[in-house]
C-alpha cells in the first residue's frame, strides 16, 4: 500500500525521522519496499489568477493573460492552456523558476509578446502523468502569490509499503496508524467521528437475502449533489500519493474514505435504482455491465447488489456501469458493507477481477467501521458537493460477523518458543501499545483481540506479536542442541555428488534445463508417451512436462553451436514423467540421468588426430561411470529419436538401466544441428542403486598366459556373442578376455568382418602347464568354428 | 721398454680414447678378456723359467688392475656422456599444453546444493526428496493454506487437468517427511519449484533449500543461531543479517532474512536497491496447525523451517548478474564452473 507520510503523521507523528520510521515498520512486519518523493524539485511557481485573458492576436492556441501573483501590478503571461478562464487560479512559474528537468524559465517572447513566465500544468510540475494541455487548477480559496511547493506540501514521500495478506488491517492510514503506535509506543490523534443529522427523511430499503455473506449492509442517500464539481486538489493528491487515479468527485471520496479506514464503498446513481435494494444471490439468466466496461454472465454463486429488478453490482467487487456515479447524477445512494472474505475470493477467482475493494474485503475488513465510513464519506461530500443526506439504514446480523476472540496466553509458552524469556511488564506493555485488552492469570493473560484483528485466533499469534514488538533483532543467537546419531547413507547406495564428478572428468557440463518443454520437441524425441500438459503454461515452448530430458539438451547443443561452441558434452540429472501404463492421468517421476555428446573426440589439440565423436566413445563414457556398479550389458535396440542401427539398451540383471546411440539422422536435419553425429543417453538413477560391495578374491601368485585369436567372422555376429561364448568355453581358467582389434574391408572376405581376441588364463594356485593351454585354446576355436563357422586368420 | 709396457701404454691410449661404450667393451675383451692379450701374456708364463715367473707375473697382474680401472673409469665418464646426450636429444618444451579430454564442470546450483548438504550434514540432518508434481495437499493444504486463502495469490501456480500442479516450494518435502518420522527430526531438502513469472529477475522454474528441525525444545533463537551460522558459512564471510517480521501461513512467528549486501558492503548499491539489504530467505517457526496436520503433538514438539532459493545464493557467491543464465548452459558460462 502508498501513502503520503504526512497524511500518515496527521494520524500519528512519532518524533522519529522518516528513514527511522521506516526501519521500525519494516523490521516489525510492514516492509517498507520504498520511500518516493511526491514530486521532482521545482522552485519560484507561485499560486496566480488570471484577472484578464484575451485570445493572442498571432496564434490561435495561444491566449495572453494578465495574472496576478501576489506582487504590486500584473503580470503578462502567454499560455496556451486549453482549458484558461478567468478568475481561474493556477500556478505561474515566474521568471527565474526552476521546473523538474531542470527547465529553467525566462522571460520570453511567444509571437511578438512578451511573457513573464509560464502557466504549469500538472504534468510540468510531475504531478500527474498526462495533462492533456490543461493548466492545473487551484480552488478558488487558494492564497494568491503562495509558494505552490508548500502549498501542495510537496516535501512529502511516498511510504511503500508491502502488506503480507494476513494484515488486511493495515490496508489503511488508520491501520498503519496504529501499527505506528504499537512499534513505537506513540499516540494516535483519532479524529472526532463526526455523526450527522439527517437533513431529509429518504431512505431505501435493504433486504439482505444472503446474511451469512454479507451480515453487514449499511447505506444512505443523498440528495441534489454537485457531481461534477472538481475533486479538491489536497484529496486529488493524497489519490496520487497512494496511486488511486481521479474519477469524479464523487468515487474519489469513496476511495479516500477506503485508503483513510480501510472500508470499501460504493456509490450508485440513486435515480438509476428501481425500489428497494436487494443483497442476493445472482440468477443464472442474469448479466451485468461492469465499470470496465466488460459483460459478465453471471451464476447463483455470486453474490450481488440489485434493485428490485436488476443487479447493480458484484457485491464487493465492481460496480455496474449503469448505476454507476457520472458527472450528470444528482442523486445518490452510498454503500458501506462488511462482505464474508470467503465470498469475494470466490467471486474474485471466478471472475478474475481484482479491484482495491475486493483486495480489502477478501482480507478482512473492520467489521464495526461500515457507519462511521458512511458518515465521514458524506461530511466530505456535503462539504464540497453539498447535497441532503437522509439517515442511515443498516442491516446487521452480528452472528456472522467475526465474533471478539480471547486467548489465554501462557508465560511459559512464549518462553517454549522463542527460547527465551521475557518480562512480564514488558508483555503486559507490548499488549497495550497493540490496545489488547489483558486480564493476569495463574499461567498468564486473558487477551481480549480487537475485531479488527482477524488475523489473531491463536495462541502463537499473539507470541509472534509480542515477539516482533520485542524485536527479531534482540533474539539471542543459540545453538540448537541434539542427540549425536550417526546418519550414513548406506554404501550400496548412488553417489550423485560421485557421479556428476566422473562425468565432469570425461569432459561433460552439467546442464539444468526446464521440466516443461514444448509439445513439439517432445512429440519428436518421444512419439511413444503422452506427456503430463499444463493447463496455464508460460509459453507454449514450456507448455508440456518432459517424459525424457534430451529435447532440453539437444536445445542446449543448438544454443551452443550457435554461439561457435561446436564441441558439446553435456549432462543433466533430473525427473522425467512418465504416463504410469494402464493408469489414465497418472505419471510416474523418475529420476534419471541424461547426456549428450557431440563434436570432437577430443578437443582440438597438437598431438592428436581431431576426429568426430561416435557411439563407442560415448559407450566408453557410460562404461566407466557406471563400471562400479555391477555388471552391465548391451543389447541392440530401438527408440524413434535414434538411429535404428546405433542404440543399444543396457540392462543389469536383465533389468532396464537405460539407453545410448546416435540421434536419427532425420532428426538432425528436422531441428537444423550443424553437427552430423550427436549421441544421447538415458540412465534410470533407481536402476543403479544397489551397488554389489567388493568381496576382494585373492590375486594368483603364479604366471598369466595371454593367447591370441584372429578370425573373420559373418560381420552380423555380435562379437559380445563371440566373448560370451569365448567364456563360456574357457572355464575358470580364463581370467580376462579383450577384443583389440577390428576390421572390415581390403582383405576380409565380402560381409564379414575380422576380429582380434586376446585371452588371458592363469590358474590360482599353480603355474599352468603348454598343454593345458592349448587344451582350452583348441576347444574355444572349434567351438568357434562350430557356431559361428568362423575361419582363423594366419 | 718391455713388450708389457708397450701393451699397457697402447691399451692405456685406446681405452681413454674409446668413444662409446661398445668400443670400450671390445677394448676390454682384447686385453683383459679369456683370450685376451694380456691373459694370454699370463698363460705365456709358464714358459718362463721358475724365478722369473713371480716377478712378472706380478707385473702382468699389476698392468691388469690398472687397466681395469682405467675401463671402469672410462666407461663411467661414457656413460654420463650418453645419458647427457639423451636428456639433451629429449628435452621438450614443456609450456606446450598437456594432452587430454577437456574438463567438465558442475552447474553452479549443483555446487551450492552441494556445499549446504554438506553443511546440514555434519549437524545430522538427514536430505529428503520429493516429487515435484504434487497434490493440493502437500503444497497448500497440510500448509495451512486453505483453498481461498489469500496467501495462494502470493505464489502463482501451474496446474495440470487433474487438479495435481507442480509444487511452488520445498515445503512440500517437509509435510511429506514429517508424516513419516517422529520427532525429533532434522532435515534439509532442495530442489526444483515451479511458478508462474518469468521476467528479469524470476525464471518460471527455480530451486530452492527448506530445512526443518522438529523436537522438544527448538526455539526461535535455535533458529537465529543456526541461519546466521548457514549464511556465514555459506558466504565465508562475518556478514550481517538482519531478521524481519514477516508472514508466511506455514510458520509463526516468521520472518525474513536480510544479509548485508556483499557487492556494496551495505553502502546502497544498484543490487540491493539502495538499501543495502538482500533478501535471501524465508524462515519461522512451524504453524501449530501444520505440526497437527502431520499428526505431530504441538504441545510438546516445537519445530522451526526455513526456505532459501539456491539461485539468488549461487548468483550472489559466484557475482552471476542475471538469473537466466542459470537455465541458458552457456558452455562459456559453464566451464568457469
Amino acid at each position: 500500500m502508498k501513502l503520503s507520510e504526512l497524511w500518515l503523521r496527521e494520524w500519528i507523528d512519532p518524533a522519529i525521522s522518516t528513514d527511522e520510521l521506516s526501519q521500525k515498520l519494516t523490521l516489525s512486519g510492514l516492509e517498507v519496499e520504498a520511500l518516493i518523493p511526491v514530486a521532482e524539485k521545482f522552485s519560484n511557481v507561485v499560486i496566480a489568477q488570471i484577472v484578464e485573458l484575451k485570445k493572442h492576436p498571432d496564434a490561435d492556441r495561444l491566449h495572453v493573460c494578465e495574472v496576478d501573483v501576489g506582487q504590486a501590478g500584473l503580470l503578462t503571461i502567454v499560455c496556451g492552456g486549453t482549458n484558461l478562464k478567468l478568475g481561474m487560479k493556477v500556478p505561474a512559474a515566474l521568471v527565474g523558476a526552476v521546473l523538474p528537468h531542470n527547465i529553467k524559465i525566462n522571460r520570453s517572447k511567444l509571437r511578438g509578446i512578451v511573457s513573464n513566465g509560464m502557466l504549469c500544468s500538472g504534468s510540468e510540475l510531475t504531478l500527474t502523468e498526462d495533462s492533456k494541455g490543461m493548466i492545473l487548477e487551484f480552488a478558488a480559496d487558494a492564497p494568491i502569490g503562495k509558494n505552490v511547493w508548500d502549498y501542495l506540501n510537496l516535501s512529502d514521500r511516498i511510504m511503500d509499503i508491502s502488506i503480507t495478506p494476513n494484515r488486511g488491517d493495515c490496508l489503511s492510514v488508520l491501520g498503519i496508524a496504529r501499527e505506528v503506535a504499537a512499534v513505537t509506543a506513540c499516540k494516535m490523534r483519532i479524529p472526532p467521528v463526526l455523526v450527522l443529522e439527517p437533513t431529509v427523511p429518504d431512505k431505501l430499503f435493504v433486504k439482505v437475502q444472503a446474511p451469512e455473506e454479507c451480515p453487514l449492509y449499511a447505506g444512505r442517500v443523498i440528495f441534489e449533489v454537485k457531481a461534477d464539481i472538481p475533486t479538491p486538489i489536497w484529496l486529488q493528491e493524497r489519490l496520487r500519493r497512494s496511486g488511486i487515479r481521479c474519477i469524479s468527485f464523487i468515487v474519489d471520496v469513496m476511495n479516500y474514505v477506503m485508503l483513510e479506514l480501510g472500508q470499501p464503498m460504493h456509490a450508485f446513481d440513486l435515480q438509476r435504482i428501481t425500489g428497494d435494494i436487494q443483497v442476493r444471490r445472482a440468477h443464472l439468466t442474469e448479466e451485468l455491465q461492469l465499470l470496465d466496461s466488460q459483460t459478465v454472465k453471471l451464476n447463483e454463486d455470486t453474490l450481488i447488489i440489485a434493485d428490485s429488478v436488476k443487479p447493480l453490482a458484484i457485491a464487493g467487487i465492481m460496480g455496474g456501469m449503469e448505476s454507476g456515479v457520472t458527472f450528470q447524477t444528482r442523486h445518490i445512494f452510498l454503500e458501506s458493507a462488511f462482505f464474508q472474505p470467503s465470498s469475494i475470493a470466490r467471486t474474485r477467482q471466478k471472475y478474475n477481477l481484482n479491484s482495491e475493494s475486493s483486495y480489502r474485503f477478501e482480507r478482512g475488513v473492520h467489521p464495526d467501521l461500515q457507519v462511521q465510513a458512511l458518515e465521514r464519506a458524506t461530511e466530505l461530500i456535503l462539504q464540497v458537493a453539498g447535497g441532503q443526506a437522509g439517515p442511515i439504514v443498516e442491516v446487521r446480523q452480528q452472528q456472522y460477523l467475526p465474533p471478539q476472540t480471547t486467548i489465554q496466553l501462557r508465560a511459559a509458552r512464549i518462553h517454549k518458543i522463542a527460547g527465551f524469556t521475557l518480562e512480564d511488564a514488558m508483555i503486559e506493555s507490548f499488549l497495550g501499545r497493540l490496545s489488547f485488552v489483558c486480564e493476569k492469570n495463574i499461567s498468564g493473560w486473558q487477551v481480549i483481540v480487537p475485531v479488527y484483528r482477524s488475523d489473531l485466533v491463536l495462541e502463537i499469534d499473539l507470541i509472534e506479536e509480542i515477539i516482533r514488538l520485542y524485536g527479531y533483532e534482540k533474539l539471542p543467537l543459540h545453538h540448537p542442541i541434539a542427540p549425536l546419531r550417526i546418519n550414513a547413507a548406506a554404501e550400496s547406495k548412488l553417489n550423485l555428488s560421485l557421479l556428476r564428478n566422473s562425468l565432469c572428468h570425461l569432459g561433460y557440463h552439467e546442464a539444468i534445463t526446464y521440466s516443461f518443454i514444448d509439445q513439439k520437441y517432445q512429440q519428436i524425441f518421444d512419439p511413444l508417451h503422452k506427456p503430463n500438459v499444463l493447463i496455464n503454461p508460460i509459453t507454449t515452448d514450456m507448455a508440456v512436462m518432459r517424459t525424457n530430458l534430451w529435447p532440453g539438451l539437444v536445445q542446449t547443443l543448438l544454443y551452443n553451436q550457435n554461439r561457435q561452441q561446436t564441441c558439446v558434452r553435456l549432462f543433466e540429472i533430473g525427473l522425467r514423467f512418465i504416463p504410469v501404463p494402464k493408469k489414465v492421468g497418472s505419471f510416474s517421476q523418475q529420476k534419471v540421468l541424461s547426456g549428450l555428446l557431440s563434436g570432437t573426440a577430443l578437443p582440438e589439440q597438437w598431438g592428436v588426430t581431431c576426429r568426430a565423436v561416435d557411439f563407442f566413445d560415448l559407450k566408453g563414457d557410460i562404461e566407466n561411470i557406471i563400471g562400479s556398479r555391477g555388471v552391465f550389458h548391451f543389447k541392440s535396440a530401438a527408440h524413434p529419436a535414434l538411429h535404428p542401427g546405433q542404440t543399444a539398451e543396457i540392462q543389469r540383471a536383465g533389468r532396464y538401466v537405460g539407453i545410448l546411440g546416435a540421434l536419427h539422422p532425420g532428426i538432425v536435419q528436422e531441428i537444423g544441428l550443424s553437427s552430423t553425429q550427436v549421441l544421447l543417453f538415458e540412465l534410470l538413477l533407481d536402476e543403479l542403486d544397489c551397488a554389489p560391495i567388493p568381496k576382494v578374491l585373492e590375486i594368483s601368485k603364479f604366471p598369466a598366459i595371454r593367447r591370441d585369436i584372429a578370425m573373420y567372422v559373418d560381420q552380423t555376429v555380435p562379437s559380445q556373442l563371440i566373448q560370451d561364448t569365448i567364456v563360456e568355453v574357457g572355464g575358470e581358467l580364463l581370467k580376462a578376455i579383450n577384443v583389440f582389434d577390428v576390421y572390415q574391408g581390403r582383405g576380409v572376405p565380402v560381409d564379414h568382418k575380422s576380429i582380434a581376441l586376446s585371452l588371458t588364463l592363469q590358474h590360482s594356485s599353480r603355474t599352468l602347464l603348454d598343454e593345458e593351454v592349448a587344451d582350452v585354446m583348441s576347444c574355444v576355436i572349434s567351438v568357434l568354428k562350430q557356431k559361428f563357422a568362423v575361419e582363423l586368420r594366419g | 721398454m718391455t713388450d708389457l709396457d708397450n701393451l699397457l701404454h697402447q691399451a692405456t691410449v685406446e681405452i681413454e680414447a674409446a668413444d662409446s661404450l661398445k668400443t670400450l667393451d671390445d677394448y676390454r675383451v682384447l686385453y683383459l678378456g679369456k683370450k685376451g692379450r694380456l691373459t694370454e701374456y699370463l698363460k705365456s708364463l709358464g714358459q718362463l723359467p721358475i724365478e722369473e715367473r713371480p716377478i712378472l707375473g706380478q707385473k702382468i697382474n699389476l698392468a691388469k688392475q690398472q687397466l681395469e680401472v682405467l675401463i671402469e673409469r672410462r666407461g663411467v665418464i661414457l656413460r654420463q656422456n650418453q645419458v647427457a646426450q639423451q636428456l639433451a636429444a629429449e628435452s621438450l618444451d614443456v609450456t606446450l599444453p598437456g594432452r587430454r579430454q577437456s574438463l567438465g564442470s558442475i552447474h553452479p546450483v549443483t555446487k551450492t546444493q552441494d556445499r549446504i548438504e554438506a553443511f546440514f550434514t555434519q549437524m545430522g540432518f538427514s536430505v529428503m526428496e520429493g516429487p515435484e508434481i504434487e497434490s493440493d495437499f502437500y503444497n497448500f493444504a497440510a500448509l495451512n493454506i486453505p483453498l481461498l486463502h489469500p496467501a495462494r495469490a502470493m505464489q502463482d501456480t501451474f496446474y495440470f487437468t487433474d487438479g495435481m500442479l507442480l509444487r511452488t516450494h520445498m515445503s512440500t518435502v517437509q509435510i511429506r517427511a514429517m508424516e513419516n518420522m517422529t520427532p525429533p527430526i532434522r532435515l534439509i531438502a532442495m530442489g526444483r519449484v515451479y511458478r508462474r513469472d518469468f521476467d528479469i529477475t524470476h525464471t518460471p522454474m527455480f530451486h530452492q533449500v527448506e530445512g526443518l528441525m522438529v523436537d522438544e525444545n527448538v526455539t526461535l533463537s535455535d533458529l537465529k543461531g543456526i541461519l546466521t551460522q548457514f549464511l556465514q558459512s555459506f558466504f565465508e564471510k562475518p556478514i550481517s543479517l538482519r531478521f524481519r517480521a514477516s508472514y508466511f501461513p506455514f510458520t509463526e512467528p516468521s520472518a525474513e532474512v536480510d544479509i548485508g549486501c556483499l557487492n556494496c558492503d551495505s553502502h546502497g548499491c544498484r543490487i540491493c536497491k539502495n538499501t543495502g539489504w538482500l533478501e535471501v530467505l524465508g524462515c519461522g517457526m512451524v504453524h501449530p496447525n501444520v505440526l497437527q496436520n502431520v499428526g505431530i503433538d504441538s504441545e510438546r514438539y516445537t519445530g522451526w523451517a526455513f526456505g532459501a532459493g539456491l539461485d539468488r545464493l549461487t548468483m550472489l557467491r559466484y557475482h552471476i548478474a542475471d538469473l537466466r543464465s542459470l537455465f541458458e548452459n552457456d558452455l562459456r558460462f559453464l566451464r568457469q564452473f
